[in-house]
């Protein structure tokens, strides 16, 4: 139906008056991608990152996951900024590189380092979902290698938040040896008697799920994740039908046997302090606190 | 030697019908071959053949990826892409090898680990990184020879070794030239570019350090006889002429000198010198 002159007229108003009405500061709401419903940040950031409406785990960059898992001011990074490498020489590969690195505060698309965990060392490495897909190349490869390394020589436990498209592309086959060199450095972390603990969050998939996410003594994975070899179209695909709702999300792996506890993001700290606790030499009891019924199914 | 083949023209000899198979292989080179089935967890998966050989009273444990030539092979060997139970079946055969001190040769030729449904609700991802775990410090000397094509973690899978050898037409890639094109262009069609830049022949991958060796694609030419009625030598022939189960004696006979080659270099090694070799063959990539 088309507009009298005064609707036209008061819509035109209306418009003009959103123009000019001052911008609400970027980032002071967020939409969520999930159930659409607008959201003061703050509430978001109170939340864990989690909706409060609809409870959907937003992702969350490697900083943030640090500050929500490791005592406070405990981080210390290490092996940052290792030079690129460009083994194909990719077109245009390099500037994309270095154009993320600048725009990203990150160096590539995991951290590594050292943190305190209820007063107790460990080595933990967390990957960045906005950086090219979480995808590993050959940084990405050394420095878990580095850390995984590091922590069997300062025989400390070891954690890796998981967050991958899988193996990156743009380096071909280098990207697919560091599965191997990954998966080579924790046989020697796990021959020298120290825990390991993989945490998968959304998405991990390929080679990144095919070495190092799925060789954890404990596997933890959120809520919802997406985790498996292949992409979900990639199988459909293969098979020519639309997979079941659910295919490859946490309670699917933990329904079929690979993952050891689905933990909320809120409750993720308590639960790795107490695995850490129990698998060295700090007597049980007095982690027994950290461990309340919320985390019994 | 005529022109240049290019990397593509190569994926599709690797792929070709009449391209030898690992069984191919393993009748021609070894002595004897008992077939071992099963991973005692789910099931025997087709696409994944191992067993026992010998080669100069030397027992070897072998494991190969099983590709098909009809449609009715295909269907047991699922055109050489494992599931889970595959690899599993290659692990338990790879531990049962270092439990008897058998070197251990490895036969890859798959397009990648299947991407099924119930490839998912098995495991692929487990089964092929515990593989890829375990093989890393197994106590015995692995050889891994690429025959057709090496397609990603299904082909790594098998591949965590002391040397790994390639024929001079086989591919090795982080994911077929098709896949590769489709996720970084979008556009699966331009495949024939993609394996241009990914590097993915042998050569390539040995002039990357990836790989320990090239061997050449010889072919057996038919023995004649001459009007003495003397047998001639074979006569070996260079490409482009395709490697088929009719023309790989000759081929077979150098792989047999090469790979009796490698267990004698290999027996003298100690566990410990094999184990830290094979860890820096991988940590300086």
């Amino acid at each position: 139906m088309p507009f009298t002159a005064k609707e036209t007229k008061r819509n035109e108003k209306a418009k003009d008056i959103m123009n000019q009405q001052p911008q609400v500061p970027e980032g002071l709401f967020q939409k969520c991608s999930k159930c659409n419903e607008i959201i003061y940040t703050e509430d978001i950031i109170a939340n864990y990152h989690i909706c409060p409406n609809c409870n959907n785990y937003f992702r969350v960059s490697p900083r943030t996951r640090l500050s929500m898992v490791l005592d406070e001011g405990s981080f210390q990074e290490w092996d940052k900024d290792l030079p690129i490498s460009d083994p194909l020489n990719f077109p245009g590969y390099i500037t994309k590189l270095e154009r993320l690195r600048a725009a990203s505060n990150l160096d590539e698309a995991v951290i590594t380092g050292e943190g305190k965990l209820n007063g107790i060392s460990v080595a933990i490495g967390v990957m960045a979902s906005d950086f090219l897909m979480g995808s590993m190349g050959e940084v990405v490869g050394e420095k878990l290698t580095r850390l995984i390394e590091g922590a069997t020589k300062r025989r400390l436990p070891l954690i890796v938040f998981s967050c991958s498209g899988g193996a990156r592309m743009q380096e071909g086959i280098v990207s697919l040896m560091q599965m191997a060199k990954t998966a080579g450095a924790l046989k020697r972390h796990d021959e020298a008697g120290l825990l390991y603990i993989s945490v998968l969050t959304d998405p991990t998939t390929g080679g990144v799920m095919a070495s190092f996410a799925m060789l954890g003594d404990v596997i933890l994975a959120e809520p919802g994740v997406l985790a498996g070899f292949a992409g979900p179209r990639v199988i459909e695909q293969t098979i020519g039908q639309k997979l079941p709702e659910g295919f490859q999300r946490s309670e699917f792996l933990l329904e079929h046997g690979f993952i050891d506890k689905i933990v909320k993001r809120s409750r993720m700290r308590a639960v790795l302090s107490f695995l850490v606790a129990s698998c060295g030499e700090k007597k049980l009891e007095e982690n027994e606190a950290l461990f309340n019924e919320e985390d019994v199914d | 030697m005529g022109e240049e083949i290019t990397a593509w023209e190569r994926v599709k000899i690797a792929r070709g019908n009449t391209r030898p198979t690992s069984l191919d292989y393993i009748g021609k080179i070894f002595d004897k071959f008992l077939e071992l089935h099963g991973d005692r967890v789910y099931g025997d998966d087709g696409a994944v053949v191992g067993g026992i050989a010998e080669i100069e009273n030397i027992p070897v444990t072998i494991i190969g990826h099983q590709k098909g030539r009809t449609i009715k092979q295909n269907m047991k060997r699922n055109f050489g892409m494992p599931n889970p139970e595959g690899y599993r079946k290659a692990l338990r055969l790879m531990k049962q090898a270092e439990k008897f001190k058998r070197p251990i040769i490895c036969f890859v030729d798959t397009p990648g680990a299947f991407c099924g449904m119930e490839a998912e609700e098995r495991g692929q991802a487990e089964a092929i990184a515990k593989n890829l775990m375990e093989l890393s410090s197994l106590k015995t000397p692995i050889l891994s020879i690429v025959i057709g094509e090496g397609g990603s973690g299904g082909a790594l899978a098998m591949a965590v070794a002391d040397e790994v050898w390639m024929l001079e037409n086989a591919t090795y890639s982080i994911l077929s030239p098709e896949g590769f094109a489709s996720i970084l262009w979008k556009d699966s069609k331009r495949a024939g570019e993609a394996a241009e830049i990914m590097k993915i022949t042998a050569k390539d991958l040995k002039d990357m350090k990836i790989i320990e060796k090239v061997i050449p694609e010889t072919i057996s030419e038919k023995i004649e006889e001459n009007q003495e009625g003397e047998t001639l030598e074979a006569q070996t022939v260079l490409l482009p002429t395709e490697l088929t189960i009719e023309n790989m004696d000759s081929l077979a006979k150098e792989m047999r000198i090469q790979i009796l080659e490698f267990l004698h270099q290999y027996k003298n090694k100690t566990i410990e010198e094999l184990i830290k070799m094979r860890y820096q063959r991988f940590r300086k990539l």
